[in-house]
């Protein structure tokens, strides 16, 4: 399946891109995800903390991904 | 309900003026602005940046759980900044109309602390040498 990642703040200045297209085996969770893109820019795994968004809410670890998903990569938050 | 994200200047008489109410006997207003400091560093500005729907989103839910802890509440706007901003702009405005005080002020307390937890909004602080995301590394 194919995924767009958006991307924002420290997490696109990391990557050095607002997206990223990635092919990914059907049924990949999350936490596949996060582990995959961690490996690819280790500077992701010197945050605070990097939480994956899925159809605008939080999404858990073991919760898999589809195709049509809306996904985001969301570095420790500092609004207000 | 009035939650919004803009690029323009955060019109505060107009947030208040949503506030209108006839059973409200207060009405609580935050206004957060930009800092000429951050950790004994001078600030010359701040972006922000927000993933918009998802914060809109969000945003929403955090004054539906602000109503449903104090179902009083009469009225509640959630109004942020993106882009650019100086010091002592206006970077959030939060207000919530209730009929008494105590509430008011529990209720404003309430979205503005759990928007910095769970709103995805970003602030990079900059300074005269360089640049940082609050918050981004332990």
């Amino acid at each position: 399946m194919n995924l767009t990642i958006a991307l924002f703040g420290i997490a696109r200045e990391i990557v050095g891109q607002s997206q990223l297209q990635l092919a990914l085996p059907t049924g990949t969770s999350v936490q596949q995800l996060l582990r995959q893109l961690q490996e690819q820019y280790p500077g992701l795994t010197q945050l605070s903390s990097l939480a994956v968004a899925r159809n605008n809410e939080y999404a858990q670890g073991e919760e898999l991904l589809q195709e049509r998903d809306e996904i985001a990569l969301i570095p420790p938050v500092s609004g207000g | 309900m009035l939650i919004e994200l803009t690029d323009l200047p955060i019109d505060v008489a107009a947030v208040l003026q949503a506030m209108q109410a006839d059973g409200a006997g207060a009405v609580n207003t935050f206004i957060g602005t930009v800092r000429n400091q951050s950790t004994g560093r001078r600030v010359m500005r701040l972006h922000y940046e927000a993933y918009d729907a998802m914060a809109l989103h969000q945003l929403r839910r955090v004054a539906e759980q602000a109503q449903e802890r104090w179902p009083m509440l009469q009225k509640v706007a959630v109004v942020h900044r993106k882009g650019t901003l100086a010091i002592g702009d206006i970077a959030v405005v939060v207000a919530v109309a209730t009929p008494h005080r105590a509430e008011s002020f529990a209720a404003c307390q309430f979205i503005i602390d759990t928007l910095k937890q769970v709103v995805p909004i970003w602030k990079k602080e900059e300074y005269e040498d360089g640049t940082v995301w609050v918050a981004a590394h332990p």
